[in-house]
């Protein structure tokens, strides 16, 4: 990319500069000393031609929309389309929830994303045992069509999509809203939206568990493969590396695992459903966390497009540029969070937001100030919401796209982002793929040891957290947090009991019966799980079905 | 000489929520401590653990919760290692736990509750001073 004149020119240059350096004798920090990123990647002082002097524009950063993508899938971007305004909110009952949605619209939101409580992401009723205490608590509770009737009243399907974070129930929960969409009249080639539905990361990292990893993935291929036939505007699979990230991973592990994941999921599908790639790739959706080292994270969205669409046109041999896209969902970092002086979080999430669009994400939600109290409250979510708003209205960062684009440092760092992220797939790769990974437990140390090593840094005063190791308050003035209301569980279970007694249980046995023949079988169990839900069979009942058939997988508790 | 006996602890994940990334680092950190750990790994019910905690002769549980569920979940913990005859054993807490709550967890038995950015010396050192073996050899 540049003539040896200005590579002689910069080397000799860099030489004079820190000769002039070493000469002054400075108190200030040394330039010998070693600074890295939040995730250890070692970080010069200064970045010259000579350190990305074998990049080739056209091949390697070139333009938007075309490949390798690095710099943003859609040729518009934010030109053509700001990303979405997407407030990950759920809480309490589907009234609480409804209220808080309707509020964040009503603020400038431009898409929905569902937060379900812990009964319901991890496929059980408000009524279980196991959601003693839990009902609400983190999100919405969802046992019934009922509940999501209520959640989604008022809410015009045709016209917003609705993002639901889901893991081992995204089949129950995509076929309540299927359901509801049919309700209000709209086709279900008219709705868009995305369901999580990525296990491997569960497995890895978030941990919402219920079936063994082998039925898991044919569940999301079977999702997958529904979707491609029937609600073509839909994620079917949102391949997450946020989770990852939160567990303690560093960068180049969030993008690896996700990576390799999606390889897996990808090359599932190919082989369980045969079909062709670009039948359902472009579908295919992601999700990356944002953290606070602002020119790590937006090198590693640059270079997740850039290997993506390698593996997608090489890899795996797709025509349709569609399918060579990484689109991606971004969420702030929560575990950047501190629950030291709170109204600092309003900072740290403004920096990771504005990382994640200088990476070009299609999508953001951005954490409250409140989150290492409870659930956001109103005022807090509103506040992210406008940290969104100004950085795409203010800030001049989307008048150009890709700003960073032929930076010294930026593109240096991505290319060694996916450097390291490529050996990591390989590595992955020789171990027989992720699921086989997944089982030796790799991904899972790797995550556990980079959470250890981090802590141990940030104990130790090696790397600073505000508030926390360095300028810590010796009073903290409570701050007002949200109050879920107490009375939700003993309302759901009520709620749930009426509908129980309602619904025609005859018809709810037979649905169920169909929905465990599927399951034993190689058929697509989406449509038996659509009749279900409008029987109104509830969510447990449905996952009951799925673990008596499948079998309960146990956390193997790796630290 | 008889050696001071090592502390043991049960470092447990009651209830749904499935964050362990603090658990763990705890637990690590506690063994690297010199303390001898038991991580019963997630989705434990206050049953499972209480159990867990007279199985593995434990003198400290450790109880991680960031789903809001704490003060039913720690509660119950105490109460039925109470109620198995194991009120001896400490019981600690942390996670995401609104600072209204700790005068309640405390109340409820949960001798100390450590939030997010606590370092982890801080943890062990309390332990030290505050958690003696109960196993007789």
């Amino acid at each position: 990319m540049f003539s040896d004149k200005t590579l002689t020119q910069a080397r000799q240059g860099l030489k004079n500069w820190f000769a002039t350096i070493k000469e002054a004798k400075s108190d200030d920090v040394s330039v010998d000393k070693r600074l890295s990123t939040i995730s250890d990647l070692e970080v010069k002082p200064i970045y010259t031609p000579e350190d990305i002097k074998d990049l080739d524009f056209a091949s390697d950063i070139g333009y938007p929309g075309e490949y390798p993508f690095t710099r943003g899938c859609q040729p518009t971007m934010y030109r053509g389309k700001i990303w979405t305004f997407r407030m990950f909110s759920g809480l309490g009952s589907g009234e609480d929830t409804n209220k808080r949605w309707r509020h964040l619209l009503s603020e400038g939101e431009t898409g929905l994303s569902t937060a379900f409580d812990f009964p319901t992401l991890m496929g059980y009723d408000s009524d279980s045992p196991r959601a003693r205490g839990e009902v609400g608590k983190c999100g919405v509770a969802i046992d019934t069509l009922v509940d999501f009737e209520i959640l989604t009243k008022d809410i015009p399907l045709d016209k917003v999509t609705t993002s639901m974070t889901i893991n081992p129930p995204a089949s129950v929960m995509w076929a309540m809203y299927l359901a509801v969409a049919e309700k209000q009249g709209v086709s279900w080639d008219k709705i868009g939206g995305t369901i999580q539905n990525d296990m491997l990361k569960e497995f890895i990292a978030q941990k919402t568990l219920m079936c063994p990893p082998e039925p898991s993935i044919r569940l999301i291929s079977d999702t997958i493969e529904f979707g491609t036939k029937y609600v073509p505007r839909w994620n079917t699979i949102s391949i997450s590396g946020y989770h990852i990230r939160e567990a303690g991973a560093t960068a180049v592990q969030e993008l690896a695992f996700t990576l390799a994941d999606g390889i897996a999921y990808v090359q599932d599908v190919i082989d369980r459903k045969r079909l062709d790639v670009d039948a359902f790739a472009p579908r295919l959706s992601f999700f990356f966390d944002s953290h606070m080292d602002l020119f790590e994270e937006i090198a590693k969205f640059r270079a997740a497009r850039r290997m993506w669409a390698k593996i997608m046109r090489n890899r795996f041999k797709a025509k349709n540029p569609r399918s060579w896209w990484l689109r991606f969902h971004t969420q702030t970092a929560g575990c950047s969070l501190t629950h030291q002086q709170p109204y600092n979080n309003i900072v740290r999430t403004t920096s990771e937001a504005l990382a994640a669009v200088l990476g070009g994400t299609q999508s953001l939600h951005t954490n409250s100030f409140d989150e290492e109290f409870c659930l956001p409250s109103e005022f807090a979510a509103t506040i992210a919401l406008r940290t969104q708003q100004i950085i795409a209205e203010e800030t001049g960062v989307i008048n150009t796209i890709d700003p960073l684009a032929g930076s010294y440092f930026v593109e240096a760092l991505t290319n060694q982002i996916e450097q390291e992220a490529w050996e990591y797939i390989e590595k992955i790769d020789k171990m027989g793929g992720m699921l086989a990974a997944i089982e030796k437990g790799f991904p899972q140390r790797e995550v556990a040891n980079a959470a250890y090593h981090f802590k141990q840094q940030v104990d130790n005063g090696e790397k600073t957290v505000v508030g926390v190791n360095k300028y810590q308050a010796k009073e903290e003035p409570p701050i007002e947090i949200l109050k879920i209301n107490e009375k939700i569980e003993a309302d759901q279970i009520k709620r749930l009991r009426e509908v129980k007694q309602a619904r025609d249980n005859r018809k709810v046995t037979q649905v169920l019966n169909g929905l465990r023949a599927a399951c034993k079988s190689d058929k697509n169990v989406m449509p038996y799980v659509i009749e279900a839900v409008k029987a109104y069979a509830t969510e447990q009942e449905i996952c009951d079905v799925y673990r008596e058939v499948f079998g309960e997988y146990r956390d193997p508790g790796y630290f | 000489m008889d050696s001071e006996r090592k502390i043991r602890v049960l470092v447990a994940k009651p209830g749904l929520d499935g964050h362990d990334r603090g658990a763990k680092v705890v637990a690590r950190g506690f063994r690297d401590a010199g303390f001898e750990v038991v991580y019963t790994g997630l989705h434990q019910t206050p049953e499972q653990i209480a159990n867990a905690a007279i199985q593995e002769d434990v003198d400290l549980v450790g109880l991680s919760c960031l789903s809001g569920a704490h003060l039913y979940l720690f509660l119950e913990v105490v109460r039925l290692l109470k109620e198995k005859g194991a009120g001896d054993i400490t019981v600690i807490g942390g996670g995401i736990i609104p600072t209204d709550d700790i005068p309640k967890l405390k109340e409820g038995g949960i001798k100390e509750v450590f939030l997010p950015g606590v370092p982890l010396n801080k943890i062990i050192k309390w332990v030290k001073e505050n958690v003696k073996p109960l196993r007789v050899v």
